[in-house]
């Protein structure tokens, strides 16, 4: 057993927080976010370039780093601690866990691509009516010879406005709800009937209602095995789930440094608030979901490998960090007092991305009745 | 990073598990399933056996009678330890005095008093709390003056009353806090004192728990007279060493293993038990939702222990996640309590004071559990309540 990081990944860590300090800073940010395009391309060029990160979870044969869920981790903790909204989630794990995972023929050509800042990926799964079902799906792909003509419209598609690719899960066979008859594409944003709805998510992100209209692509855009490839969502999915873990890992503890940085400076009664007991207090208990927080993140990426165990670990430490993310998220806007509603305090901004992960991939609930399944068996 | 234990590691657990499976007494298990309290003896048997072994206490210095074992050997064997539901050797000698002695004694102390603490043959009691001095133990007021005895030899005086004094109706000696510089700030005037418990002056008094049961105690002390080489450490400095042995304390409180063990037992009774729909318990939606939540809290404290360990291995020392260990550990032992009670319906209530609670009326598994739960209120109370180790937190890791 060993918990410690290799000296490779802490030398990736402190490569991301140094560049992320110089060039990302909170001011830095939120000029960016409030210009168009509304995220920056530059630093995404800087990830392929300087830093190298976009392989980090690649083997080296392909350019990448030859790392894996841990540096995904690493380098999540990392984005998460400087509310990066760049799509490393999105094109890195999601579209590079499909790519990885589906034995696709072209996967080395486009890992390639995303290594160099140049193919970027956003997750089209999500529809109106699904809630967080990955299987209920409307969008229909029909087989017209060696194409696929597709159809249907996907909801709050993270990052869209600034991908080149989608990957867009669709029902090739069986009824809306059926585990099977499910299959996966990658879609050029730019194809023949792809229109996108482009808006601002909450926490700074860019998403996009994204309409299919008769969308031909080739039969080479299928990933993964057709109408078989629920199993295949589901492993992409967990893994997005525990990177967004590793991120929240990050944005915890800046909710939490942040609060104790604050009641150390702020005066009342003639003393510093941290003084309050009442607020020592409540602010152990935010400590103390930071920790198990973290605990949980490390236990489920290393068991990201294990099969058998993988499901249940992903949706055990969605449920710890999303009740995490209200908790410290919370109470660090409490304790910020009037202060913690400003625009222009940084603990806001953490607090409303803190709030989209609690949901993201899943709300608390739903990985709590994921992990009864797993765990407990069938409900009566 | 990586969870998977070694050849040898995996090894080592196979002998453990069948060291214990071969070794554990037979009587004993029964004493502990009739759910009757354990005789004096009982309580040492397995102790016994261990030191024999040489594994009663692994976490001791080598030169002392400690195994040298890694972190990962130690988890391993709190694990099968808890896996077989044995009985732990007191923890008053064991993991409370004893890291005091071997850290803080004279050689002669050492000498004295670490065998029969290994051996069993001398039960150690706790004098630590009193009426007046609970969360703040550094206003305690028993009073230790020094004297010349009619032997022209060196002695302390001690007056005062101890309270909460664990299993103190079979101690052989006890380790006591007693102030003997009444003059300087509260926490500058204490000493720490070996008594045998035998001397002239001293009177135990049971206290009754709600649950029934006779562990705690007052135990007072009128005109003692303690030698003064009995004293540990430099005297009115007993302060440094009261703070070393709650951190001692603590670190075995979180009972990760045990709690493991109890929520395997808690889904044995919640499969076997009927919902009011007729399926089984854990079936039920609201039943099996406070099952998952504790099942996961249980898994962070768990891993969050590991964190704890691997930190010693590679020869940090405990982080600041060690002190969570404590609140959460209680926390989720009191809600495994309540809910395998919950579980059991109608049979939380039959009480055979005798016998121990429910024995012989309902199932077998729920023998005890009524009493288990009153009892168990007391772990987020004592080795400092966990408020107090809320205090503790903010001043030592969060620099509040």
């Amino acid at each position: 057993m060993d918990f410690n990081f290799t000296d490779e990944q802490s030398m990736l860590r402190d490569t991301v927080a140094s560049y992320l300090a110089d060039h990302y800073s909170f001011d830095q940010r939120r000029a960016m976010l409030k210009a168009p395009p509304h995220w920056s391309p530059t630093i995404w060029k800087a990830f392929a370039e300087e830093l190298g990160i976009l392989g980090a979870p690649f083997a080296e044969e392909l350019g990448g780093l030859g790392g894996g869920p841990v540096e995904n981790l690493v380098v999540m903790q990392e984005m998460g601690r400087a509310l990066v909204v760049e799509p490393y989630l999105g094109t890195v794990v999601i579209g590079g866990g499909f790519l990885k995972h589906s034995g696709y023929p072209q996967a080395e050509a486009l890992i390639g691509q995303i290594i160099a800042g140049e193919a970027i990926f956003a997750f089209a799964y999500a529809e109106p009516q699904g809630r967080y079902n990955l299987a209920d799906l409307k969008t229909t792909a029909k087989k017209e010879g060696g194409s696929y003509v597709l159809n249907g419209q996907k909801a709050v598609v993270i990052g869209a406005p600034y991908a080149t690719h989608l990957i867009v899960t669709a029902r090739t066979a069986g009824g809306q709800r059926d585990a099977e008859g499910i299959s996966v594409f990658i879609v050029e944003k730019g194809a023949a009937g792809v229109t996108t709805r482009d808006y601002p998510t909450v926490d700074g992100h860019l998403a996009s209602e994204v309409v299919l209209e008769n969308v031909k692509v080739d039969g080479s855009a299928l990933v993964g095995p057709e109408n078989h490839a629920l199993p295949l969502i589901e492993k992409v999915v967990d893994e997005a789930v525990v990177a967004t873990c590793g991120e929240a890992c990050g944005v915890l503890a800046k909710l939490h440094e942040g609060t104790l940085e604050y009641t150390r400076q702020r005066k009342q009664f003639g003393q510093p608030i941290s003084a309050f007991q009442v607020l020592q207090h409540r602010m152990v208990d935010m400590f103390i979901q930071v920790e198990q927080s973290v605990s949980m993140t490390y236990m489920a990426t290393i068991k990201l490998s294990d099969e058998a165990e993988r499901a249940k670990a992903a949706a055990a430490a969605k449920v710890q960090i999303g009740k995490a993310c209200k908790f410290v998220g919370q109470n660090a806007i409490q304790l910020h007092g009037g202060m913690g509603m400003t625009d222009e305090m940084a603990i806001g901004h953490y607090f409303k991305r803190a709030t989209m992960i609690e949901s993201a991939f899943g709300s608390t609930d739903h990985h709590l009745a994921r992990y009864e399944f797993l765990s407990l068996g069938q409900a009566a | 990073m990586n969870l998977n234990f070694s050849p040898e590691e995996n090894a080592f657990r196979q002998e453990v598990r069948a060291f214990i499976a071969e070794n554990y007494p037979a009587e004993l298990r029964a004493a502990q399933d009739s759910g009757r309290p354990l005789t004096k003896a009982e309580y040492l048997i397995w102790h016994k056996v261990l030191a024999k072994k040489g594994w009663v206490a692994p976490s001791w210095p080598k030169q002392y009678g400690g195994t040298d074992w890694t972190p990962t050997q130690k988890y391993i064997w709190s694990e099968e330890s808890a896996r077989a539901e044995t009985l732990p050797p007191l923890p008053f000698g064991v993991s409370m005095l004893a890291p005091v002695l071997y850290t803080f004694g004279s050689d002669e102390q050492k000498a004295k008093f670490l065998p029969g603490i290994y051996n069993g043959e001398v039960w150690w009691c706790q004098g630590y709390s009193e009426p007046g001095a609970g969360s703040d133990l550094a206003s305690l007021k028993t009073k230790a003056e020094r004297i010349t005895g009619d032997d022209g030899k060196e002695y302390y005086l001690v007056n005062g009353q101890k309270t909460w004094t664990t299993l103190g109706q079979y101690a052989d000696w006890g380790f006591f806090l007693v102030r003997t510089d009444p003059d300087s700030k509260p926490q500058a005037g204490i000493s720490f004192l070996l008594i045998d418990m035998k001397t002239p002056g001293i009177s135990v008094r049971p206290i009754i728990t709600l649950e029934g049961g006779h562990e705690v105690n007052d135990v007072f002390l009128d005109n003692v007279k303690v030698p003064v080489e009995n004293r540990v450490f430099h005297e009115n400095q007993g302060w440094t060493l009261a703070k070393a042995l709650l951190a001692h304390e603590r670190s075995g409180i979180a009972g990760v293993a045990r709690s493991k063990r109890n929520l395997e037992k808690l889904r044995e009774i919640a499969s076997t038990e009927h919902s009011d729909a007729g399926g089984p318990l854990l079936g039920d939606a609201f039943f099996r939702r406070k099952v998952a939540e504790l099942e996961i809290d249980l898994t962070a404290l768990e891993f969050t222990e590991l964190r704890t360990l691997a930190g010693e291995s590679s020869g940090k020392g405990p982080g600041p996640e060690s002190s969570i260990l404590k609140i959460k550990g209680t926390e989720i032992q009191q809600r495994l309590q309540e809910l395998a009670l919950e579980a059991v319906g109608h049979y939380g209530a039959p009480f055979l004071r005798d016998l121990g609670h429910n024995a012989g009326v309902g199932p077998e598994y729920a023998v005890g559990l009524a009493g288990d739960m009153f009892n168990g209120r007391k772990t987020s109370i004592y080795g400092g309540s966990n408020e107090i180790q809320r205090n503790i937190i903010a001043k030592m890791v969060l620099g509040l």
